[in-house]
Order: C-alpha cells, then structure tokens, then sequence
C-alpha cells in the first residue's frame, strides 16, 4: 500500500500566535480509515483543515501522492470534506446539493443524473430528491453531505466530526453504514472525532493526538492494549494511572507497595506512570489481600458496575459485573501483565 | 383575541394616516376643483412623461450603483471579526445621523462652480467644471443619501452565511468567482431585493435632492408634485394623480422585484 497523503513536520500558528500543531508528521495509506482522536482544541480538526486546503501550515509539507500541494487552493485538490454541521447550500434541494460539485466541473448532464442517482441509492435517500434540506431530519441531512463529497470521487475523503450531532442509536448506524460506503467504494477516510468507542469501531488506524502533538498511531487494538503513554491509556477508556517508580525490572512500586510485572528497560528507580485498566482490577476478600479499600460508590452502567474504591493513595475505579456494597472493606489485585508501565511524557508538560 | 389588542394602536394609525390619505389622494386625482369625476388629471399625467422616464432613469442608475459599490463592503463586513463589525457598521452609519439637508447642502458647497473640487482643481490649473446642477450630481446625491440603505440590509443576510457553507463550495470545485455567484449572491437574494427597495424608493419620489443639486433643469417626479401643492402652478389634482401613478409605478416594478426573491421572503 502506498501513502496517499504525508504531512511532514507540520507546524500551524494561529493569528494570535498560539502554536496549534507542533510539529506533526503522519502518513496515510491508500485506501485505509484514518481516524484522528483527541479532546478538544488538540488540532485534529486543523489537521483535517491543512489537508482540505483551508489552511496552510506554517512550516512542513503536504504531500498528495508524492507531490507537494501546499498553497494548492481547495477546489484544486482531489480530496472533499464532510462539514461538521454538514454545511448544506440552504437555497438547494436534496439533488440539487448533492450535483452541486458535478454542475461546478459541467460534466454532461446525463453523467450528473446518473452519478446522483446512485448516491441518493447509496445513502438510502431515493425520492427526496425534491426536498428542501430545511425539511430533513439531522441524519438525513448528514448522508446528503457524504453523499455530496461522494459524488465527486474523491480520493480521499475526510469526515470532521460528521456524527456528532445525531443522537447514539443513529450515530451507531450510521458508523456501520460509513465503513461500508468506505470498504464498498475503497477509498481513503481520514475521520476527527473525539469519542474514543467511535474511533474504535470503525478505524484501520487510530491517530491519538493531544496538545498540537500526536501522541500514538496505530490500529485501535494496539492503542487500547499497548497505549505509549498515561494520556493515551486514559483517553483511550477510562483508566487508574498511578505515580510509580521501578527498582528493578520486572517490579515496581505504587502505593507504597511492590508488585510484580512484565515490564523492563527502565533506569533503576526511575518514576513512571503506572496504568491499570478498571476491568483488570480484581475484588478478592478483605483478609491477606495487599491492597484493600472502602467501597465509595456503585453506579450501574448497563454491562458492568462501575465502582470507586477508596485505598488511601489512590482512588481506585473498578469495572464489575458484580456489585458490592457501598462501605465495604474489599481487597483489590491484578495479574502482573495488567500492569502497564509507562514513562513519563514530555508532551504533559505544555 | 387578546393578541389582537396588540395591534390596535398601530390600527388606528394606519386607518388615520395611512388609509383615509390613500383614499383622499384617489379622490382629488379623480375630481376636478369642482368635485366632478373626471378622468382628465390622469390623462394629463402623460404631457409629463419625460419627467417621469428621467426620474426612473437616474434612481435606476443611483440604486445600481448603490448596489455595486456596497455589495463588495458588505460581504467584507460581514467576514470581518465580530468585534470590528460594531466598528464598521457605525462609521456606514454615522452620515445618517446629520440632518439630510445639511448633507445635501455640504454637497452644494463642494460641487458648486466656485465651490471646494473646482477650487482645488484650479489651483492644478483644471476647470472649472461644471459639476453642480448636472444629472450626474443628482445622482451622486442620492448615492451618497441612501447608500447605507443599501448596505445594511445586504450585510444582515450575509452575516448570517455560514462560513463553512463558502468553505463547503470551494471544497466542491468552486472557484473564488464561482463561489460568488454560485453562492453568496443566491443566498443574499433577499438582501439585494431589499436593498434595491429601500434605495430605489425614496430616489424616485425624491424632491429635495434633484432641487438641489440638480438645479431646474433636472426636475424629477418629486419637483413636480411639490409644484402642484406649493408652487405657482397650484393644482392639488394634478398632484394627487401624479402621485397615484407614481405609486402604480412603484407598485409594478416591486412586482417584478418579488419574482426574483425567494417565495418565503417576499417584500409587499
């Protein structure tokens, strides 16, 4: 697979100085689902922006199949966005908005019939080809903008935040039915959102950035199993993240404790971020456990119980199908390869 | 029928000053000083067709380059910073809040043949020109007096254009040009019919202005109907079929204005 699109040492300062991207470089595969992940104001979204063309970097370079396309103008480049509010043409119809990009290159009319009725197939939206985007529903307003970006052929097609207004049951949908269109007609998506479960589902590959920096790529099993850092493991599902130290490979200390893990390779004593995922925190008896502590709190989620469990040091979230009363004594362990050690990030600092 | 006492006072208003007019005015443009019916100071309204074709023609050409000069402002306004825009919209503003007459008059001393331009050009040894009394300087009168009528409501539309729709266009293909007229001008349709009305109106019916500037020999409708009420040739009924066929007039071309607007969006 080759890379469709390279950003290189990509930095963006806005007007008023602030740094938003420090320093980004990403490549993206050709027919791959590229999904940029943060909290808000991280820069995903001026990341998708550099790539449409509405922004040109600072410093670094866009690569488009090789060629530099920096200061290329957006109607020059073969990529089309979805808008996060769909920013539908109001005075145009269904139709109309969807043949929108095909009537701006005069292709023949009995193309431009052809190419929207499928796209109107292909989201589901045959016969309200008349009907004036006021009157749509916020879903249906969404597949006229994927449609609309759809019908030009993009290469590549990048999606910001497309699902965020809708509501759970047709973002759920809606995340099936955009990974089929993208596998159907094999094309390159690089989607910004910043649910995580979101950027889960549907990706190839899982961008994690925080700050202007990226923080980790790779598929969505490596970034929740093997998060790189406490921010990653944190964004990425909710998450205990302990201060540590490690005395010796394979042993590290938190809570005034020692446990054994798998984890080697740091300097003697150094601190490290110790991260323990709420599923792998298991309640055993009070007695002879090495850890215990006060149950807070059980609110249900549906699959699980999630409880917080005050140990003194730390407050211990735990994720269990089995509740336990609430100012119980408990005991808490974990298997030696639940224990994530990481080091400490310089990107937490600014 | 609670909400409907809300009206009342603007009710009584218009029943006493704007209907029983209306109705007046119909009445002494189809009588004669005797209080006859006659159909003759309608007829008579043709002797005055050139006043009338030069009085469209020259609020025609005022409104269009109303248009043209406060259509590029207004979207540049309308892009600016929110803070700024406060700014700006004061200083469109700002004429509006002297008296007319004396913004007129200013007119006068600079277009006047030993007036300010034509001093300043000599002293560069041009001129004098003969610029005050010209249909041009009524023209620029009437620019000058209505020009913010114009950008303020073309700027309240395309304020309301989403960026992200300008940027959703270019995305699509469009160049800057083809953004313009693919997208911001269908979506400031409303604004641009509204700022033709708002400039187009007080221009035709104008008197002060072409009296002005204009000298006698640029009379337009306005002039004639003050004639008829206050001048020498006192003739109410004259004036008043004046008027109805100014109306009439008016009438017909926002007619022809509304075709052009959104259905949702029409003036009359």
């Amino acid at each position: 697979m080759e890379n469709i699109i390279s950003l290189k040492n990509i930095v963006v300062d806005f007007e008023d100085g602030e740094r938003i991207l420090k320093n980004i470089s990403l490549d993206i595969k050709d027919k791959e689902f590229v999904t940029l992940l943060g909290p808000s104001g991280c820069g995903k979204t001026t990341t998708l922006r550099i790539i449409a063309g509405f922004l040109d970097p600072t410093e670094g370079d866009v690569l488009f199949e090789g060629k530099r396309i920096n200061g290329v103008p957006p109607h020059k480049r073969n990529v089309n966005t979805v808008f996060q509010r769909y920013a539908l043409f109001p005075h145009l119809n269904v139709y109309e908005n969807i043949a929108f990009g095909l009537r701006v290159k005069k292709l023949p009319q009995k193309e431009i019939v052809k190419r929207v009725g499928e796209m109107l197939e292909l989201v589901n939206l045959k016969g309200f080809e008349k009907r004036s985007i006021n009157r749509l529903s916020g879903g249906q307003q969404q597949r006229v903008a994927i449609a609309r970006a759809l019908v030009n052929h993009p290469k590549v097609l990048l999606l910001d935040e497309p699902l965020g207004a809708l509501d759970l049951k047709l973002r759920k949908g809606m995340q099936t039915e955009l990974r089929r269109i993208q596998q159907a007609l094999e094309l390159t998506f690089v989607y910004v959102t910043h649910d995580q479960e979101e950027a889960l589902t549907m990706s190839d590959t899982v961008v994690v950035m925080n700050n202007g920096h990226i923080q980790q790529i790779g598929s969505p099993t490596d970034i929740y199993n093997e998060p790189i850092n406490a921010f990653v493991a944190d964004f990425i599902g909710e998450s205990n993240i302990i201060n540590g130290c490690m005395p010796r490979d394979c042993e590290v200390e938190f809570t005034g404790r020692r446990f054994e893990c798998v984890d080697k390779g740091f300097s003697p004593n150094e601190t490290v971020d110790v991260v323990i995922r709420p599923e792998d925190v298991k309640i055993i008896p009070a007695e002879g456990a090495k850890l215990t502590g006060i149950v807070e709190s059980v609110v249900f989620k549906g699959v699980h119980y999630e409880m917080i469990v005050d140990g003194v040091d730390h407050k211990w979230m735990i994720h269990s199908t089995k509740a336990e009363q609430v100012g119980t004594m408990v005991g808490m362990t974990f298997d030696p390869f639940d224990i994530h050690i990481m080091k400490k990030t310089a990107a937490e600092e600014d | 029928m609670k909400k409907k006492i809300l009206a009342a006072p603007y009710l009584v208003w218009m029943a006493v000053f704007i209907v029983v007019p209306l109705i007046m005015v119909a009445y002494f443009a189809l009588t004669d000083n005797a209080g006859k019916f006659t159909i003759k100071n309608i007829s008579d309204v043709g002797q005055y067709a050139n006043i009338f074709v030069r009085s469209i023609w020259l609020s025609v050409i005022a409104t269009a380059i109303c248009l043209v000069v406060a259509y590029p402002v207004s979207f540049l306004l309308s892009r600016m910073e929110k803070h700024k825009q406060g700014t700006m919209l004061m200083i469109v503003m700002l004429p509006m809040w002297m008296n007319f007459l004396l913004r007129t008059y200013a007119w006068m001393t600079l277009l006047g043949n030993n007036g300010i331009i034509n001093h300043l050009l000599g002293l560069i040894g041009l001129g004098p020109y003969k610029l005050i009394n010209t249909s041009g300087a009524v023209v620029l009168g009437m620019v000058y007096n209505y020009l913010p009528f114009m950008i303020l409501p073309l700027y309240s539309v395309m304020e309301k254009i989403d960026k992200s729709v300008l940027e959703a266009a270019s995305d699509l293909g469009c160049s800057s040009m083809n953004v313009l007229f693919k997208v911001i001008v269908p979506l400031s349709l409303p604004g641009i019919t509204s700022g033709i009305t708002m400039v187009f109106v007080p221009a035709i019916s104008t008197f002060i202005i072409s009296r002005m500037l204009g000298g006698g020999s640029n009379l337009l409708i306005g002039d004639l109907i003050e004639m008829q009420f206050l001048g020498n040739s006192y003739n109410p009924n004259l004036g008043a079929a004046i008027s109805l066929v100014l109306m009439v007039i008016i009438l017909m071309i926002m007619t022809i204005m509304n075709q052009f607007s959104p259905d949702d969006q029409v003036l009359m």
